[in-house]
Order: C-alpha cells, then structure tokens, then sequence
C-alpha cells in the first residue's frame, strides 16, 4: 500500500554522520593525498552529497517506485511506445557474469561468447528487415537515424553526388527524424499527408528531385497505417537516385509479414527496447542498431563483428566507415535482452506478436470507434489515433483530459496530441501483452469517462498521488535542482 | 508464445467483433506481392529451460570480470556495485514505466530525475545537470555542439591527444558534415602544456574539449587552462571520471562551462560497452542549448510540490528541425542507478573509493615498474590509471600471457596511437587487492619476451 508521505527527497532525509556503502581498509601501503595529487587538484572536503543509512535508501526509492505506473503492474497504451511486457528471463540473461561482467576491451579470444551473440542478433536483425548488413552501436532510435543520414550522407560523397542535400520527411513524422536529419547536415523538406495519413502523393512527387538524399519514412506510419504506396513511393526515390530510410518504430506490426527491404528500404533502424521487449527502463536505455543494403555496407561505424572459420573478431579495418557514433561497442544490456526475446519466439513466434499485436488494436479500435472517431477508418495495424475533436467541440472535453482520467481508472493515458496532424489525438498502441478482458476493460472505462462532467475531468486525475503540475511555472521559474534550505 | 494472452476463443471473439473472418484479413492494406511468403530465417523457438542453458553457455565462453582479474580501464570500469543499486533498478515499477510524459503517473521516476540532478550538481559543482544522455561519448560530442552553438564559432574544436581517443572519433564523426574542424593538440608529455594550448587556439575556436583524469590518468590543474581557453573566447568542456570527484576539486570551482563524464563508474556494470550513462552538467547560461530531459520541480493544482519534465521547447517533439538536438530519451534507469549508488556511498563513501583506487593505482604501478624490461611513460601524477612501457615492446603477447595466467592486464595503446604501439593502460580500482596487484606484477615480469628487444 502507498506510502502517501514519503515524498522528501534524499537531500532532505541527509543525517549528518549515516553511512550507507563502507568500503574496507587500505592493503597496500598508504600515502597521504597531497603526495600523489598536485594540491590545486585536491578538493579539501568531499562533494556535499546526502548523508544516508542504507535503509533510508531503500525506502526512499522502493516509496517512489510506488509512484510510477509501469507494465508490471498497469495496462500502459502509449502510442508508439509498445510499451509490451518485459520478460524476467531477459533480466536473468542479462545479469550472467559473462554478459554483465564483461569489459569492452578484453581480447577477442576472451570474447567468444559474446561476439557469437551480437554476431547473430546482427545476422537475425538483417533478416527481420530484409536488409543485408547490420550495425549495433547506435544507443538509441534516435542515433540510429543519424547515424544512418551520415551512412547516406557518406555514400553521395564517396559517389560525388555531394549535391544531394535534401531529407525528405513526412509531417506526420516523430520529431527525431527532422531534429536527425538536420543534426547529419542535410536541409530537410517537409511532405504532406493525407487525411488518412499516407503520403500525398502530389506533394511527394513535386518535391522529389534530383537534389533528393533520402526519403525518412515510417511505414506502418505514426497513424498506424501500412502505406500501400510504399513501392511505388521508393520506385520514385530510387529513380531518381535516392535512399529510403524506414524509421522502424513500428516494427512490432510486420513481424515476419513484410520486410523493410522488400518494400523498397535501403536503411532502417530498429527499437528493440520496443519490438523485442526493453524495457523501457523509465525513459531509456534503449538500442538503435541499423540495417542496410549492402551497397551502402562500407560506410557503417566500426567495429562490426565477423565470423572467420569458427572464430568471431571485431573488425575495426574499414576505411570507408563513418567512424564511431558512441564510445565502446554499443548498448550491449539491450541487445542480449532482444537476443533472449527473439530466441524466445522464433520465426512463427514473432510472426504471432505481430498478429495479436495488430488482432488487439483492431479489436479495440472496434470498440472503440463509436465514441471516439478514428479519421483512418475501420482498420489499423498495431495501433490507432482516435480523434477526441468531437467531444471537445460538443462537450469541451479534450484528450488531455481523457488521458488524465484515465489514470484514475488504472489505465496508463495513450499519447495525446501526436501526430500533430490529427487534433486531439489519442494515440492508442494496446500491444500483444494485453488481454481481451483489460482491453474491454479500457473500452468502457474510455466510455464511462465520455459521460461524465467536463469540469470534474478537467480537473483529472483524483486519485493519483499529485494532481495536475504547473507546467507553466515549471518552465517560467525553472527549478532544476535541489538547494539547501528549501523545504517540501 | 509465453507472452500472448489471447485464447484461441478469444481470437475468434475478437475477429467475430471486428467484423472479418481471420488475422490474415487484418494485413489487408499490406499489399500482398510486399508479404514475405516464407518464415523468417532465424532459429527456433526454445523454451526458457533451453534459452537458459544456451545463454549460460554462451556466457561461459566470454571471460569476464568474475573469472580474470581485471585492470582494464579506458572509459568503463571494475568498479564496486552495491546491492541496493540492483534491488532498486530491478524494481519493475522502475525499470518497465517510460518516460514521465504523464506526470501524475510517474512522480517517481521525475522525482528521481530531480534527484539525479542535483546529485549531479553536487558533484560537479555545476548549475544545472540534464536528466542524463547516452553515454560519454555522445555527452562529450553533444557539449562540443552546445559550444558551436553558443559561441557562433563554426571553424574548429580543440582536442587534446590525452583526451579519450573514442570521444574524439565520435565528435568528428559527427562535424564530418557540418563542415568544422576537429584540432588535435599533441600531448607527448601525457598532459596538455598551457602554452601549446594557448597556440593553438584562435577567434574562430568554438571550444576544448578537456578530460581530467586524462585518458592516460593524468591529473593536472585545470585552472590555468581553462582561463586560456577563456581568454580565447572559447568554452571549456571537461570530461570527468566521477568517481574521482570524491577526491579532485569539482570542474565549477576551475570554471568549466560544460562538464560531461561516463557515468557507468556509479553502480553500472560493464556489460561490454553499454548501456552507460551520458552525464552533462552545465552552467546556468546554456541551460537553454542543454540536449536531453530535464525535470523541474512545480507545484499541482493544490499546492503540492511535485515534478514535470519541464523547458520542453528544446526538443526535437516540438522544435522538430530546429531542435537543439535529435535526442529523445535519457538513460533514466541508469541515471537511477548512479543515484543510489551516490545515495548509498554518500560524501565520505566515494571518498574512501577514490582514496582507495589512488592508492592502489600507486601500488601498482610501482609493483610493475619494478621489474626492468616495464616503466611508466609519463611522469605526471594520476588517479587510477597509468601507461606501462614495455621496453621489449610485445604489448600483444604480454596481454595475451597475462590472460592465460588468469588476468586482464591492461588496454594496448597502439590501437588509437601508433606511436605507443609499446604501451599498455593499468587500471586499479577499489575492488583490486593487494595479492591481486602483486600477482599481476609477478605475472608481467615473468612473461616470456625476446630478450635482444630489451633495451
């Protein structure tokens, strides 16, 4: 049960004089600081950290997990998220000394194990894509698609096609894209959707020219659309000699049904923080390995790992790589956990998460779309962006409201207000790790807040710990640390 | 399929409320010639019993910290990790919740944020500290970013060749196409001379990027260089090992403008490279040109102090194109990890860990400079890491001996300076003991070398 006062922070349960983590005496003999340390380099007092018993530590953070909403313990239908359940045997796989314990610089030979692992996540990851080679340093989706841009931008230099300065986004795009493409140096140009969220065509066509890099596309879109034009849309890129970049965040919906190569991309990243089940670790560490055609193979970062006869290495002699885009060789933690997870399934493993992940959405978008309009229509893949705008204009009630009720009710909020091309949207991804009954569940909790009085939801959430901040006064009068003398 | 909870009636009372007949009929609008007509090419399924097995073999054939005494350094360390760290990330409210994009519902993981922040600052001596980046690396080329930004200086940036040799790969990698210069100031001495940097820099250099300790280990003062590069016009960013910071005045009092550090050293495991934590602390000034999460602290509707991600506008899901970075998450659960880590040691606690990897780095590095044909290659002072000279020049085969005997010797420098293709990095943390530092000592000097090559 929680815990409702215990909300101090760490600073203000500091007793000068608890210890928490001892450390045992000195073995070797022992100089005095002053003799190993030029004086200007040693503080004279240690940093002002809080002083705490470790039982204080426990109860603090056990007190304040109790606070957060997590896929353990609530149905969690962030929209493009895929916030799934997060399997305990990856966290046991992931502890074992030899993928723990292990530093990035032991010998190759000490390796042998690890190597054989990431080797064949990158075989397994080229083959979900259908793409040919693969990278696993990027940390994160968003470096994965930088570091793919740079792949591109890498590729046109060594080909001199250096005039190819355009990125080509769909307004529909998770911001990372634009915020990627301008990070990798390219000029970004902005292409218009649809009403149901594929790309217009018209726009696409007057925008695509010869001064075209890349074409940034999410397919199934942030809608939860498979764009039935994607060949044709890729046939059109690389006619006039552009790559196709598949932003793979949707991955969860096509597994073992299409691959990204096969319809037309040339690059793609993956999250398999999302796809291949994290977790999500509060707002990271994720992964973002890339895959791409075998034309554009040269150019990835080093190292990559290679088999020779029997023996796995790191291969770091690759003159024509980008180089490095994070330090050591990658999110590692992250990577055996999508190993154990896609080991767990198998080819028609994967292929049933797929299916169940799009069978729920669907079936929650059935019972869903008689309250909420969902301007894509009757069908989606693994999620959906239902329409609050309806409500608001008859009854003033808006999706943030709805998401904020809907914490009361034990149902984390789905993403609201994204896409921006859909107002009020309520961005719906309920995942293959929900049942039929908690997504009955959602439907008529999402019903019975529809009926109830505009005002008392503008005020929602009740019952959770805080009520609404002042985010306002979050960014106006930014409070971004804790000073001694202020209290709760 | 353990983790599918739809029955087969559930499917076909899903199906039936849909209004279609099979899942198949769910891919309509994947247009069929785009469908994969086979099953993916990857191994079978196992169960967890035979996963089980197979990760443990897997695991069994990679060395690791537990079987071979380790010394290596270079960025990720043998540190000591308390249990506290492990019960409290492993908390599933913790590590399966996401970001706090609704406040209400993650009040914990804000309020450690805000927490990490401060601890943060604390260490540092900094303003402000974001809610954490990747890793090092990317912390370290994010700042070098910040700088470009901030001083409207696009011509170059400056790298000390003592600098972590990775961080400076990613941050050309990253200015590739933005068209600035990456500076290498030579550093044969294993630290950086103030009238060298002061030559090297001119009123188009953006920023230097410092590491103190060096990557070598080396500890100078800071002070002096950061007033040069000041006197430039230019921004210092210093790369810290916080766990030196126990010790080692905080890069506020020596006026860094950005301090970025790898914070795996508190309480994350190596796990072969990552995940990590990017630390980035800065001062007030650039809070707005500042990557990655910050966690504010407000008041709710009633009053109440609580926490919300807060000065959004930096990022990339508003400003899109013109955001200050493409970074989306942070590492929260590794920024969680550093927390109770730094909650459990406290001032004193870190202290004694950087006390006790100083004194046991000296031990070492006298124990294995001992013997003749090994010296150290720099003499400056340093924390807890130092460069070994082999004088028969076989660092490969000298590593691989010291394998055989049970022990990660050290990192080879040839790699990433052919100049010290002779050289090898120590490193000794807290957890080394003393028949631990004695045996690798021992071990070093009875490798077999061919004795012509000794000088």
């Amino acid at each position: 049960m929680r815990n409702t006062l215990a909300t101090k922070l760490l600073f203000e349960l500091s007793q000068p004089g608890r210890r928490g983590g001892l450390m045992p005496a000195c073995d070797v003999p022992e100089h005095s600081v002053d003799e190993l340390l030029p004086g200007a380099c040693v503080a004279a007092e240690p940093p002002p950290l809080p002083e705490l018993a470790e039982p204080d530590v426990i109860r603090h953070y056990a007190n304040l997990s109790q606070q957060n909403m997590s896929v353990d313990t609530h149905t969690y239908p962030l929209g493009s998220c895929t916030m799934k359940y997060n399997p305990k045997r990856n966290e046991r796989f992931a502890a074992l000394p030899g993928m723990a314990n292990v530093h990035p610089y032991q010998p190759d030979e000490s390796l042998q194990g690890m190597l054989q692992l990431l080797y064949e996540v990158q075989q397994i990851l080229a083959e979900i894509g259908g793409l040919d080679a693969v990278s696993l340093q990027p940390a994160a989706g968003a470096q994965g698609e930088l570091t793919a841009l740079l792949v591109a931008a890498a590729y046109y230099r060594d080909t001199n096609q250096t005039s190819r300065r355009k990125v080509l986004i769909p307004d529909s795009a998770h911001g990372t894209n634009p915020a990627s493409a301008a990070m990798a140096g390219f000029d970004t140009v902005t292409v218009k959707s649809t009403p149901k969220g594929y790309v217009d065509m018209d726009d696409f066509r007057s925008k695509l020219d010869e001064t075209v890099a890349v074409f940034m596309i999410t397919n199934p879109n942030t809608l939860g659309m498979f764009d039935r034009l994607i060949k044709e849309i890729a046939d059109a890129v690389h006619d006039a000699g552009g790559l196709i970049y598949l932003d793979g965040a949707n991955m969860n919906a096509i597994l073992g049904i299409t691959r990204p190569g096969d319809f037309g991309a040339d690059m793609m990243h993956y999250n398999p923080h999302k796809t291949f089940s994290g977790p999500h670790g509060g707002g990271g560490p994720g992964a973002g390995p890339i895959a791409v055609r075998s034309k554009l193979e040269p150019y990835l970062p080093s190292p990559v790992v290679v088999k020779e006869g029997d023996e796995y290495r790191l291969a770091f002699d690759r003159p024509k790589s980008i180089g490095r885009v994070r330090s050591f060789f990658g999110n590692t933690g992250v990577l055996v956990r999508a190993y154990s997870y896609i080991r767990t399934h198998g080819p028609d493993g994967l292929k049933r998460v797929s299916e169940n992940a799009v069978l729920n959405a669907n079936y929650l978008l059935s019972r869903v779309k008689h309250i909420f309009p969902v301007p894509q229509g009757d069908r989606c893949m693994h999620e959906f962006v239902a329409s609050a705008s309806s409500l608001k204009s008859e009854k003033g009630i808006t999706a943030m409201d709805i998401g904020k009720r809907l914490l009361d009710f034990g149902f984390h909020a789905p993403t609201v207000y994204f896409p921006p091309i859909v107002k009020e949207a309520l961005m719906v991804e309920p995942t293959e790790t929900e049942s039929k009954a908690s997504l009955d569940s959602l439907a008529e909790t999402l019903f019975r807040i529809t009926e109830e009085d505009a005002e008392f939801l503008h005020e929602a959430p009740h019952s959770t710990l805080i009520s609404r901040p002042d985010e306002v006064k979050a960014a106006r009068d930014p409070v971004l640390s804790w000073q001694p003398g202020t209290q709760a | 399929m353990p983790y599918v909870l739809n029955t087969p009636q559930d499917q076909a009372d899903m199906l039936a409320a849909i209004g279609v007949s099979s899942v198949e009929e769910l891919f309509e609008m994947v247009p069929a010639e785009l469908r994969l007509d086979r099953a993916l090419d990857i191994p079978a399924a196992m169960s967890e019993m035979e996963l089980t097995a197979h990760m443990q073999a897997l695991s069994g054939r990679t060395r690791n910290a537990d079987d071979t005494v380790c010394f290596l350094g270079g960025g990720s360390y043998d540190h000591f990790i308390p249990a506290v760290v492990d019960y409290v990330s492993g908390r599933g409210e913790f590590y399966t919740s996401y970001t706090p994009y609704q406040a209400e519902a993650s009040q914990g993981n804000l309020q450690a944020f805000f927490e990490y922040q401060t601890l943060i600052t604390q260490l540092t001596g900094m303003d402000v500290s974001n809610a954490s980046l990747y890793d090092g690396g990317s912390s370290a080329s994010e700042a070098v970013l910040m700088c470009i930004g901030a001083t409207r200086r696009s011509g170059k940036v400056v790298i000390p060749a003592c600098v972590h040799p990775e961080y400076r790969q990613i941050v050309e990698t990253f200015l590739t196409n933005l068209n600035v210069q990456v500076e290498v100031l030579e550093t044969p001495e294993g630290l950086v001379q103030p009238d060298q940097l002061a030559s090297i820099l001119d009123d188009t250099t953006a920023c230097v990027l410092f590491q103190q300790p060096n990557f070598f280990g080396g500890v100078q003062d800071m002070k002096e260089l950061v007033e040069i590069t000041h006197k430039a016009g230019a921004l210092a960013v210093v790369a810290v090992d916080p766990i030196s910071l126990g010790l080692l005045t905080p890069p506020g009092s020596y006026d860094a403008d950005i301090v970025v550090a790898e914070g795996q050293s508190l309480g994350s495991p190596m796990a072969f490279g990552g995940p990590y934590l990017g630390i980035m602390a800065c001062k007030e000034d650039f809070v707005r040109r500042m990557p990655g999460r910050l966690a504010g602290q407000t008041v709710d509707r009633r009053g109440k102090r609580c926490w919300a991600l807060t000065l959004q506008t930096r990022e990339q899901h508003i400003r899109r194109e013109r955001a200050t970075s493409n970074i989306c998450t942070n590492q929260g659960l590794f920024a969680l990890r550093a927390s109770v880590y730094l909650a459990q040691m406290g001032p004193q606690g870190l202290r004694d860990v950087a006390n006790l990897s100083l004194q046991k780095s000296r031990y070492a590095a006298e124990q294995i400079s001992a013997n003749e044909r090994f010296s150290l290659a720099f003499d400056t002072p340093t924390f807890k890491e130092f460069v070994v000279r082999d004088a028969a020049g076989e660092v490969e085969s000298l590593i691989k001996h010291a394998l055989s005997q049970g022990y990660f010797a050290g990192v080879p420098l040839g790699q990433w300076y052919p100049d010290m293709a002779d050289c090898f990095l120590v490193c000794v943390t807290e957890k080394r003991t003393k028949a631990e530092i004695e045996g690798l000592a021992t071990c070093l000097a009875q490798a077999p070398a061919n004795a012509a090559a000794v000088r």
